[in-house]
């Protein structure tokens, strides 16, 4: 099959690459990038894990086609930390427990990136919603929540 | 027709570890030329938390900081022999293992420490920052760094233990069919308020309240972690999981994350838990293994609160609003 050439910039760097037509935008980062953080659970859209933010939106990897994805700002959780300092939702995961296997850790902390970029101040209701398309095994979810709730709080007070 | 609530009390005691043939688990500890600690087991984390503790439990015996440790799972083909991390008893068995390699090594490293200071081993102590103290004297010191480079480039000393715990075979007594299935026990008790609706037959779970009665936590975060998770578990189990809904007829079992139901973050009751530390007798200081018996003691809970609410007996799982219509069809009928 004729392979596409696609741009896009990742976490603030160019990328560049030839992908087969049909490739998910999830094996295109994984296995061609290898940026790993995006986890393919269902590879049907409905387990959350891949989620990834193309131009600001909440986005599933594995059901977004990486041809489509020229020009645009995708961001993943492996970006989030600058100069090795851990992004406040991150430090929020760790000292809530809110992983365990942390296989769906990295689509959590993107959906509660957007939320959190568009909603500062959630109530619990919103996280829930943010959250909804997302499965956990095993934490039970209470302990993202809070997590959340925390780096919400903790953005809110250096914005202060 | 009405929303009738209800309220169900369960008590479990789940046994750590389980005893077909005998149950063992083996773990080897070595120091790497610059006194670190590795661990080598085939037990394996998928999350629980296996290597942490495992690295908590060897820091512990040697006498190190914890970031001395490093905890190698890498390979079941290559590593000691482990029966797996099931049944509950990864921290009991491995950590008894572990204990039991660690002791052996600090006793090479105490024995090389001996020689550099020109004292007895039996006068040494740790301080559990990384060095090595004369009893009594703790100016006359080595660093754990400084013996094991004696131990590779001077001694020529291997400070390495070995550990195997097994649990062994309990028999049944003939006469009387009495066996031990397990030497440590977990325990638990959970009160479940919830609401039925006995026209759709819905269950909404209102609250759920457990204790933990787990041994030692060695982690006491960890332990809530999983206990927090367990509790979800368990109302998921009772409430919604399931592969074969018609079992044994195959027909309408979930095939995806569409149709296989769990509760999502927004079906979640409120949850309190409680742990109670009653040290085991024979578990890694005290440990026992809380990690499946904490999603136990939930179901039958849910199933005696839903009698309560609207007087029917479900035996089967998942408690489904189906099989609670049926079962108030009956009642009726009766």
């Amino acid at each position: 099959m004729a392979k596409v050439p696609v741009q896009f910039t990742l976490n603030g760097s160019e990328k560049a690459e030839f992908v087969e037509g049909g490739t998910t935008l999830l094996h295109a980062l994984r296995d061609k990038i290898g940026d790993t953080s995006p986890k393919g659970g269902c590879h049907q859209g409905t387990c959350g894990a891949c989620s990834v933010i193309i131009d600001g939106e909440l986005r599933l990897s594995c059901l977004t086609l990486a041809e489509t994805c020229g020009g645009a700002d995708i961001r993943t959780t492996s970006g989030l930390a600058e100069a090795g300092v851990l992004h406040p939702l991150q430090r929020a995961f760790l000292d809530a427990f809110a992983t365990q296997c942390g296989f769906c850790t990295p689509g959590m902390i993107m959906a509660a990136k957007v939320l959190l970029d568009h909603t500062p101040n959630p109530s619990r209701e919103d996280v829930v919603e943010a959250l909804s398309g997302n499965i956990c095994r095993c934490t039970g979810y209470e302990p993202i929540i809070q997590a959340v709730l925390t780096a919400a709080r903790a953005n809110s007070q250096n914005a202060a | 027709m009405a929303i009738r609530r209800g309220r169900g009390v369960a008590a479990i005691n789940y046994p750590t570890g389980m005893n077909l043939g005998g149950d063992p688990t083996q773990a080897l500890v070595h120091s790497t030329p610059t006194g670190n600690f590795m661990v080598t087991l085939s037990s394996v984390d998928l999350g629980q938390g296996l290597k942490q503790i495992m690295a908590q439990i060897c820091a512990e015996t040697i006498g190190v900081p914890t970031d001395r440790v490093t905890i190698d799972t890498a390979d079941t083909d290559t590593g000691p022999h482990c029966m797996g991390t099931f049944a509950s008893r990864g921290t009991h068995r491995a950590g008894n293992a572990v204990i039991q390699a660690a002791k052996e090594a600090r006793q090479v490293m105490l024995e090389v420490a001996a020689e550099e200071l020109e004292v007895n081993a039996s006068d040494l102590e740790t301080d559990g920052q990384g060095n090595i103290l004369v009893k009594g004297a703790p100016q006359k010191s080595i660093s754990i760094f400084d013996v094991a480079l004696s131990a590779h480039f001077k001694r020529g000393r291997s400070i390495s233990g070995r550990g195997m715990f097994l649990i062994p075979r309990s028999y049944p007594e003939k006469e009387t069919g009495a066996m031990k299935p397990s030497t440590c026990y977990a325990h638990a008790c959970t009160v479940v308020e919830v609401e039925v609706d006995d026209e759709t037959g819905e269950v909404t779970v209102l609250t759920v309240k457990n204790v933990f009665e787990i041994g030692r936590a060695l982690n006491p975060k960890m332990v809530e972690q999983q206990l927090v998770g367990g509790s979800w578990m368990g109302i998921s189990h009772a409430l919604y999981e399931t592969t074969e809904p018609y079992y044994p007829n195959r027909d309408h079992g979930g095939t995806d994350f569409n149709q296989y139901l769990m509760p999502g973050p927004g079906d979640l009751a409120q949850t309190e838990i409680i742990v109670l530390e009653r040290p085991s007798a024979d578990g890694p200081y005290g440990a026992k293994g809380p990690g499946e018996m904490c999603a136990n003691p939930q179901i039958p809970a849910v199933a005696n609160a839903v009698f309560d609410a609207v007087g029917v007996r479900i035996d089967t799982l998942p408690i489904t609003p189906e099989r609670i219509l049926r079962a108030l069809k009956a009642q009726a009928a009766n």
